[in-house]
């Protein structure tokens, strides 16, 4: 098992708040991580301190790239992003005045492969990138299943498409870890068991490694190799997902008795 | 590759563009067209280049700038300096690259630690730039202060003109369908998501910034060549208020929209020009209403496109 992200004593504070305080942890390449925690317990915030939105107040985040390890806390986060992590968001950001196919477009970025001036007089290597990142996109919809929809408005989709569309924008960035905040928010139960399959689905196909925050405990339950428990910032627990559910300061902070 | 650039759409355009360069050539050489008409057209393109150039930057990238006339008029001094030394069009073709260089450089120095802010610091900047340009021009020698220059050649011929207003056109929709304008688009829809998908916001706001200011150095450029005399009063804040008012009139984002409403203002302010006075209370109170029932500007986001047209007429065909 190759390590592919470690994280040591990270930590960040507003004002007096801790949001996140000295947490440490490991990712294997290939796993299927589960993040979970009551309201407010820091997970966004944990997930803005590896994809670079905040900068850490302590700690160390290092990425394996090319078999080498990086520091990147503290990055810009579309340095982060060419070094192969992606994220959707709990409170979608697609890009409103954007048709689908776009927002995906958008995200082949880094990979586009021509510059301001192959633009500006339309060469053959424009027309080129073109073609290839529109196919691209047409493979990440059709993938997420909004092929079809491709030349609508992203906001006219109903909520749980635009989520998908998140993951396919996300998709389109071409990560080695992806990183999903609350993926099923909002999905009835028949969405969330297509969510599963999908994003079991994606990581076999595109070798991924994905972290996902969610409150569907069936989801994390049946999809997650390996879970942690975040609490008031601090991770109080880790561990399959057998050894969570009989986790007690789990079940006492989070879980309760029934489960 | 050739079979991209000679697709039917591009063959209409360019076969429309052709027609209207000629039709208006003719009428000028038959003297249809008189001066007067002539000087209006004229103007009509120049705030084509500047306002397209502006949409650039505002409706494009999102970035709110006051400094327009700045650019323009580091164009214009440039080109008329050059071209009283040199009266020829290779004179005023060195004019228009030195003001190339002088505004981008400007340009750069404006945008770059403004653009790391988030909000409205270019706006404020770009004010001040354009106000420190301006004193800078009244003030020195190379520029004759404020009495400003007179007997610039007039090398601007309409072509000429032509092809700089299609030039510009083409850069700014030719850089909007392209990864970097996609960026920029972005960018302004949500900077947050667009950071994270590995968009380098700062530089293709710059990026964007350089552009635009390049393009407005160019219409000052033909500007001066135009109309003989230069001074600094042509270049104050009302003239970066004037383009930015043709931008949000026609709609931000949209270039067809700049280049209907430069030409509609244009119209308006020749039948309205005894009217000065009036003519300001018209486009305040315009601009107000338009605020209120319709932000987005006349014709919004909406492109005019022969190759939706073509499209559309296909799909009828096929259902008919
Ligand atoms: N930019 C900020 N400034 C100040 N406080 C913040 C900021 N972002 C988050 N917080 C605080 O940090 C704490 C953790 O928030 P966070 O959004 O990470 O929680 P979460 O675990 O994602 O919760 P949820 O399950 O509701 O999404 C909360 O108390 C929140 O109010
Ligand atoms: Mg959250």
């Amino acid at each position: 098992m190759e390590e592919l992200l470690k994280v040591t004593g990270l930590s960040k504070h507003f004002g007096g708040l801790a949001a996140v305080s000295g947490i440490n942890m490991e990712i294997n390449r290939g796993e299927l991580i589960g993040l979970i925690g009551p309201n407010g317990a820091g997970k966004t915030t944990f997930f803005n301190l590896l994809t670079g939105v905040y900068e850490p107040s302590e700690g160390l985040i290092e990425l394996t790239v090319d078999g080498k390890k990086q520091q990147i806390g503290g990055l810009k986060p579309y340095k982060i992003t060419s070094l192969g992590l992606a994220r959707t968001f709990q409170n979608i950001r697609l890009f409103k005045s954007m048709t689908v196919l776009e927002n995906v477009k958008l995200a082949m970025h880094k990979n586009a492969g021509y510059g301001v001036f192959s633009a500006l007089l339309r060469t053959s290597k424009y027309y080129n990138a073109e073609r290839w990142i529109e196919e691209k996109a047409c493979e990440y919809l059709s993938e997420v299943g909004l092929y079809r929809k491709r030349n609508e408005l992203a906001t006219n989709l109903p909520y749980g498409e635009q989520r998908r569309l998140e993951i396919a924008r996300a998709l389109a960035a071409q990560p080695t870890i992806l990183f999903l905040d609350e993926p099923a928010a909002g999905m009835n139960p028949q969405e969330t068991d297509e969510l599963t399959a999908l994003i079991r689905h994606l990581r076999d196909k595109y070798n991924l490694t994905i972290v996902l925050i969610e409150h569907d405990m069936s989801l994390v339950m049946n999809l997650c190799e390996r879970i942690f428990v975040l609490n008031y910032g601090q991770l109080i627990a880790s561990g399959t997902p057998e050894e969570i559910q009989n986790n007690e300061f789990v079940i006492s902070a989070y879980l309760g008795e029934e489960v | 590759m050739a079979k991209q650039v000679l697709s039917k759409a591009n063959m209409i355009w360019s076969g429309l563009i052709l027609a209207l360069f000629l039709i208006v050539w003719v009428l000028m050489g038959a003297g249809i067209i008189n001066s007067y008409y002539e000087s209006t057209i004229f103007t009509i393109c120049f705030n084509i280049i500047l306002a397209v150039s502006l949409n650039l930057i505002v409706g494009i990238c999102g970035q709110f700038s006051l400094g327009h006339a700045g650019f323009m008029a580091i164009g214009a001094y440039s080109a008329g300096i050059v071209t009283k030394m040199i009266p020829n069009l290779g004179g005023l073709l060195l004019g228009i690259l030195i003001g190339f260089a002088i505004s981008a450089i400007a340009a750069l120095i404006v945008s770059i630690p403004t653009l790391r802010l988030r909000g409205d610091y270019l706006a404020i900047a770009t004010l001040g730039f354009a106000e420190i340009i301006r004193i800078c021009i009244q003030n020195m020698k190379i520029t004759n202060g404020a009495a400003g220059l007179m007997g610039i050649p007039k090398l601007t011929t309409w072509p000429l003109l032509f092809f700089a207003v299609v030039i510009s056109i083409v850069v700014c929709t030719n850089f909007v369908r392209s990864a970097p304008g996609r960026a920029c688009i972005a960018i302004n829809d949500d900077e947050i998501a667009a950071e994270a998908m590995g968009v380098n916001t700062t530089k293709y706001k710059v990026m964007a910034f350089v552009i635009g200011a390049i393009l407005a150095s160019l219409a000052g450029s033909l500007f001066a060549n135009y109309f003989y005399v230069l001074n600094p009063n042509q270049f104050t804040f009302n003239k970066s208020i004037d383009i930015l008012v043709i931008v949000v009139f026609g709609g931000m984002g949209s270039m067809s929209a700049s280049v209907i409403a430069a030409i509609a203002i244009g119209l308006l302010n020749m039948w309205l020009q005894q009217f000065t006075d009036l003519r300001m209370i018209i486009y305040g109170a315009a601009l107000v209403l338009m605020m209120i029932f319709r932000p987005q500007g006349i014709l919004g986001t909406w492109e005019l496109s022969i190759e939706r047209f073509l499209k559309n007429r296909k799909l009828k065909k096929e259902r008919a």
